[in-house]
C-alpha cells in the first residue's frame, strides 16, 4: 500500500493538537466547577442575609406586619401537614401503579399508552397541576381552599415521580427470586408482598422520600389553588385554610421592603435545612440498599 | 529500552519446562533476517488495572507477511496487537511496560503522539464498527474529517479504498446509504476499506471474522490474500484453520506469554511445544 | 397423606383477580390526571373564547385584561416566555453539555460516579430559592456590568432559571454520550483520530437525538418555570425583546391572578386558564417530541 521510501517518521508530538485538546478539557472542566461555585454562592449569600432572623422565635412566631418579630409557625406547620397528607395519598397510589406496570401490566396498547401518559405527566409544568387543583378540587369538589385540596394537588404533581421511582426499584429485584417463589407454589400476590416489595422497599422509600421533598419545596400550585399569604393561626382540621412555607418566604420576597428579603432568607434557610434532612435519609436508605444487595 | 543485538531476531519466551529453552536453544523458526522485521517487541508486559494480561512478550514481526495471532479465550492475544497501536491504553486502568520499536522508533517512548503512530498502524476489529450517522461512503472516508484533512478527490479514495476492500462491486449504487444498512460481513469490510483509506503501513485485524458467517468469514480470508502483497497484516484469531489459511507466521499466546512461533507450515504440521501441539489438536482451548 | 390433584384445575383466586383490578386502577389513575388537566383547561378556556375572539387573543398585541380598557392579545405574555427561556437556554445548553462531555469523556470512572448526583442537587433545589438568588444576587450582580438594567428584567431570571435547568440537560445528555458503544470511540481513535475529533465527527452526532432530547425537555421545563420569573421577572406584559426592562411571563402571569381578589367566574379569572391552555400546549409539544426521540434510542434507531 504504501512504498517502503515514502515511510513517515511523523508520528512524533504535534504540539497544536495536543494544546487545542488541553484546552478543550480545562474550558470542560471549567464547566463541571462552575456549578458547584453558583451552589456555594447561593447558600453562602442565602444565609448571610438571613443568619441574623434565625432562631426558636423565628420558628415559634406566627407571620407579622413586622418584619423583625415574624415568624414561620403556621406555614411551618402548614407545610408538615401537606406533606403528611401528600405522603397519604400519593403512595399507596404510586406504590400499586408501579406494581402494576411492573408485575402484572401485559404488553399491549393500554400499557403503553399508561407508561407514555406517565413520562408525559413528570413533564407537565407544576402550575398546571395548580389549575387543575383549583379547577377540580377547589371548585368542582369543593374542597375550597383548604390543606385537602393543596395535598390532593401536590399528590397528583408528585405521583408521576414515585411511579418512575418506585418502578425502578422493582426493578432492581432478581427475576430468579420472583421464579423461585413461583416454583415453591406461590401466586404472584403473595410473592410480590413476600419477595419483591421487602426487597424494593429501600429503593421505593428513596424515591418516596426525594418526591415528597420535591413537593413540599413547591409553591407554583399552592399558590394557584389559592394558598393564603398572611395566615396567623394554626390549622384545625384539614379543611381549613393554610399556607406553606414557600409560599410564605415568596410572600416576603415580594415585599418592596428589604427587611423582609432577610426573613424570606431565613425562611430559605430552614427548607434547605428540611430538604437537607430529606435527602441525607434517601442516601442512607440507598447505601443500606446497595450493601444488602452486595 | 532498545534492541541490542542480544535480543535474538525471534526468540521464544515460553516457561521453562520447555525442552528447547532448557538446553538453552533459543531457536529462529522464521529464518527471517533481522532488519527484515517491521515490529519488535522487548519485553512488553501489558496490564488491566492489577491484572497482568502479557507478560513479557519479545517477538519481531515481519515486513511485508501476514502474521496470525491464536491462542485460547483470555491469553492476551488481542491485548498484544492492540498494544502495537497504543488502543491498549484507551481502556481506564490499563498500562504497559517494555517497548515495542516500529522500525526504528519505540513505540512507547514519552514523545510519540499515539493518534499519529494510529495513521500508519490501522486496525479492525471483532465486531464490525460503521459509523452510524454516516453513509457508507461517510464511513470510508471517515479518516479524512477525523484527522482533520481536507481532500477534494474524495470520490476517488473511497472507490480504491472499496475495490482493495472487495466491496465496490456490492456498494457502489447504496453509497449514501446508512453505513450498517449492509449485511454484517459487508460492513466488516467497510471498515477495512475505513482502514485502507487512510494508507496504513500496518493492518491490524483484531478477530475480524468472530462475529461473521462462513461465506462472509471467506470473503475476507480471501481479501487477506489480496492484501498481503501490499501491507504488513497482523491478525488475531481465534479459529486455527483460519490461521493456518491465511498466515505466513503464526505465533501461539498462551496465559500472557509467547509459546512458540514459527512459519505457520512448521507450527501445525511439527509445533515444538506440547503446549502448542495440545491447543493445535483441540486438546485444549 | 391426602392429594390436592383437584387444586390444580381451580381458578386464580378471587382476591388474586381483585388485587389485579385494585392495581390497575391505580396505574388508570395517571390517565384520569391527564383527562382531568385536558377537561378543566377546556372547560374554562372554552368559557375564555365564548367571551373573548380567537383573533382578539392571537392578533392584538396587549395583554390588559385586569385593566378598565381589557386587551387579551397573548404574545405580550408570550414574548416574555420567550426571552427568559431563550437566555436560560443559552446558559444551560453549553453549560450542560460541557458538564456531559467532561463526564462522560474525560472524568476517570470515580469521580464521575461522585459528581454526577451532586451536579443533580441543582436541580432539587426550590424554585422560590433560585428566584430570591436572581432578584437579590445575580440582578445586582449583572447591574454592575449593564448600568441600565432594571431591578426586574428578564436577563438575570433567565440566566438562573438556566443554572436550574443545567443538570436536566447535563445528566441527559451524559447518558446519551456514555451510551454511544466503545466500539465507536475505538474505531475513530484507530483511525488516527484526536480524542477531541472522535467527540465531534463520532461520538456527538451518534449521541445527538438523545442531546437534542435534553434539550427539548429543558426548553419545556423553562417555559413551564413559574416561581423565578413571577419573583424576579416583573409583572408588566409588554411585547419587547429588550432583555434589561420587567416583562411577564405566562406563568408569572397566572401566579399574578391568583394571589390578587379577582373573584371566581370573572373573564379576568377565566384569563388564566387560557395562558395555562396554551402552556400546556407548548409544553406538551416538548415533551412528546423529547420522548419520541428518547423511544428512538431505546429502539437503537440512530
Amino acid at each position: 500500500m504504501k512504498q517502503q521510501e515514502s515511510h513517515r517518521s511523523d508520528f512524533f508530538f504535534t504540539p497544536l493538537d495536543g494544546k487545542i485538546e488541553k484546552a478543550f478539557r480545562a474550558i470542560m472542566a471549567l464547566a463541571v466547577i462552575l456549578p458547584f461555585l453558583i451552589l456555594i454562592v447561593l447558600l453562602v449569600d442565602t444565609f448571610v442575609d438571613g443568619y441574623p432572623r434565625l432562631g426558636w422565635n423565628f420558628l415559634t412566631s406566627f407571620p407579622s406586619r413586622f418584619a423583625s418579630s415574624a415568624g414561620i409557625l403556621s406555614p411551618l406547620v402548614g407545610s408538615i401537614i401537606l406533606m403528611g397528607l401528600t405522603a397519604l395519598f400519593a403512595v399507596p397510589l404510586g406504590i400499586g401503579a408501579a406494581v402494576y406496570l411492573e408485575e402484572y401490566a401485559p404488553k399491549n396498547a393500554i400499557t403503553t399508552f399508561i407508561e407514555l401518559n406517565i413520562a408525559n405527566l413528570a413533564g407537565v409544568p407544576s402550575i398546571i397541576y395548580g389549575l387543575l387543583g383549583l379547577g377540580l378540587f377547589v371548585r368542582f369538589m369543593q374542597m375550597g381552599r383548604s390543606l385537602l385540596a393543596g395535598a390532593a394537588t401536590l399528590s397528583l404533581m408528585a405521583l408521576p415521580m414515585i411511579i418512575m421511582a418506585a418502578r425502578e426499584a422493582i426493578r432492581t429485584v432478581p427475576n430468579d427470586l420472583r421464579e423461585a417463589a413461583y416454583a415453591l407454589g406461590a401466586d404472584r400476590w403473595v410473592t410480590i408482598r413476600k419477595v419483591v416489595l421487602p426487597l424494593s422497599l429501600p429503593g421505593i422509600l428513596t424515591g418516596i422520600i426525594l418526591s415528597l421533598a420535591r413537593a413540599i419545596g413547591e409553591t407554583a400550585p399552592i399558590i394557584t389553588i389559592g394558598a393564603l399569604t398572611y395566615v396567623a393561626f394554626l390549622p384545625d382540621s384539614v379543611t381549613s385554610s393554610f399556607t406553606a412555607l414557600p409560599v410564605q418566604i415568596f410572600n416576603w420576597i415580594s415585599r418592596p421592603q428589604t427587611d423582609f428579603h432577610v426573613n424570606a432568607a431565613a425562611g430559605i434557610i430552614v427548607l434547605l435545612v428540611i430538604m437537607l434532612a430529606m435527602n441525607s435519609i434517601a442516601i442512607f436508605l440507598r447505601f443500606k440498599l446497595q450493601r444488602k444487595i452486595q | 529500552m532498545s534492541i541490542s543485538n542480544e535480543h535474538p531476531y525471534m526468540s521464544v519466551t515460553a516457561a521453562s519446562n520447555d525442552a528447547h529453552t532448557e538446553n538453552g536453544i533459543r531457536r529462529d523458526y522464521t529464518g527471517l533476517r533481522e532488519d527484515a522485521a517491521l515490529i519488535k517487541t522487548a519485553g512488553l508486559t501489558a496490564w488491566f488495572g492489577s491484572m497482568q494480561a502479557l507478560k513479557g512478550i519479545d517477538i519481531n514481526i515481519a515486513a511485508g507477511k501476514v502474521t496470525a495471532i491464536i491462542g485460547p479465550s483470555g491469553c492476551g492475544k488481542s491485548t498484544f496487537i492492540r498494544c502495537l497501536n497504543r488502543m491498549h491504553e484507551v481502556v481506564p486502568g490499563a498500562r504497559v511496560e517494555g517497548s515495542i520499536f516500529y522500525r526504528e522508533h519505540n513505540v512507547y517512548a514519552p514523545n510519540v503522539n499515539p493518534v499519529m503512530l494510529r495513521r500508519q498502524i490501522g486496525m479492525v476489529f471483532q465486531k464490525p464498527n460503521p459509523f452510524p450517522m454516516m453513509s457508507i461512503k461517510e464511513n470510508v472516508l471517515a479518516g479524512l474529517p477525523l484527522q482533520g484533512k481536507n481532500t477534494t478527490n474524495r470520490d476517488e479514495i473511497a472507490e480504491r479504498a472499496l475495490r482493495q476492500a472487495a466491496l465496490w462491486d456490492e456498494v457502489k449504487d447504496v453509497l449514501d446509504k446508512p453505513g450498517s444498512s449492509i449485511s454484517g460481513g459487508q460492513q466488516q469490510r467497510l471498515c477495512i476499506a475505513r482502514a485502507l483509506a487512510i494508507e496504513p503501513e500496518i493492518l491490524l485485524m483484531d478477530e475480524p471474522c468472530s462475529a461473521l458467517d462462513p461465506i462472509a468469514t471467506a470473503k475476507i480470508e480471501d481479501l487477506i490474500h489480496t492484501l498481503r502483497q501490499t501491507i504488513t497484516i497482523i491478525i488475531v484469531t481465534h479459529n486455527m484453520q483460519q490461521a493456518a489459511r491465511v498466515s505466513d507466521y503464526t505465533a501461539f499466546f498462551y496465559m500472557g506469554e509467547l509459546v512458540e512461533y514459527s512459519d505457520t507450515d512448521t507450527m501445525f504440521r511439527a509445533p515444538h511445544n506440547s503446549r502448542t501441539e495440545d491447543y493445535i489438536t483441540g486438546r485444549f482451548g | 397423606m391426602k392429594t390436592h390433584e383437584a387444586d390444580i384445575f381451580r381458578k386464580r383466586s378471587l382476591t388474586e383477580r381483585w388485587i389485579a383490578a385494585v392495581l390497575f386502577t391505580c396505574a388508570a389513575v395517571s390517565i384520569v390526571v391527564t383527562a382531568g388537566i385536558i377537561a378543566v383547561l377546556l372547560f374554562e378556556t372554552m368559557d375564555f373564547f365564548g367571551r373573548v375572539s380567537l383573533s382578539d387573543f392571537f392578533l392584538d398585541t396587549q395583554w390588559t385584561p385586569l385593566f378598565a380598557d381589557k386587551h387579551f392579545g397573548i404574545w405580550p405574555l408570550m414574548a416574555g416566555t420567550m426571552l427568559t427561556t431563550l437566555f436560560a437556554m443559552l446558559t444551560a445548553l453549553p453549560l450542560g453539555l460541557s458538564i456531559a462531555i467532561f463526564l462522560s469523556e474525560y472524568a476517570p470512572e470515580r469521580i464521575r460516579r461522585f459528581l454526577k448526583p451532586i451536579i443533580e442537587i441543582l436541580a432539587g433545589i426550590p424554585t422560590v430559592v433560585y428566584g430570591y438568588f436572581a432578584l437579590t444576587f445575580m440582578t445586582p450582580l449583572l447591574q454592575k456590568f449593564i448600568p441600565d438594567l432594571a431591578g426586574f428584567n428578564s436577563l438575570g431570571p433567565g440566566i438562573v432559571m438556566g443554572i436550574m435547568i443545567t443538570p436536566i440537560v447535563a445528566s441527559l445528555s451524559e447518558d446519551a454520550i456514555y451510551s454511544v458503544p466503545a466500539s465507536l470511540r475505538e474505531g475513530a481513535l484507530a483511525l488516527g483520530s484526536t480524542r477531541l475529533r472522535a467527540l465531534r465527527h463520532v461520538i456527538l452526532p451518534t449521541a445527538f437525538s438523545g442531546i437534542a432530547a435534553s434539550f427539548i425537555l429543558g426548553l419545556s421545563r423553562a417555559v413551564g418555570e413559574t416561581m423565578i420569573v413571577a419573583i424576579a421577572a416583573g409583572q408588566q406584559p409588554v411585547l419587547t425583546l429588550d432583555p434589561r426592562v420587567p416583562i411577564e411571563t405566562m406563568t408569572a402571569y397566572i401566579v399574578q391572578v391568583s394571589l390578587g381578589d379577582t373573584p371566581h367566574g370573572t373573564l379576568e379569572y377565566s384569563t388564566i386558564f387560557a395562558v395555562g391552555s396554551m402552556l400546556f400546549v407548548i409544553t406538551l409539544t416538548f415533551n412528546l417530541i423529547a420522548l419520541y426521540l428518547k423511544k428512538k434510542i431505546q429502539r437503537g434507531v440512530l
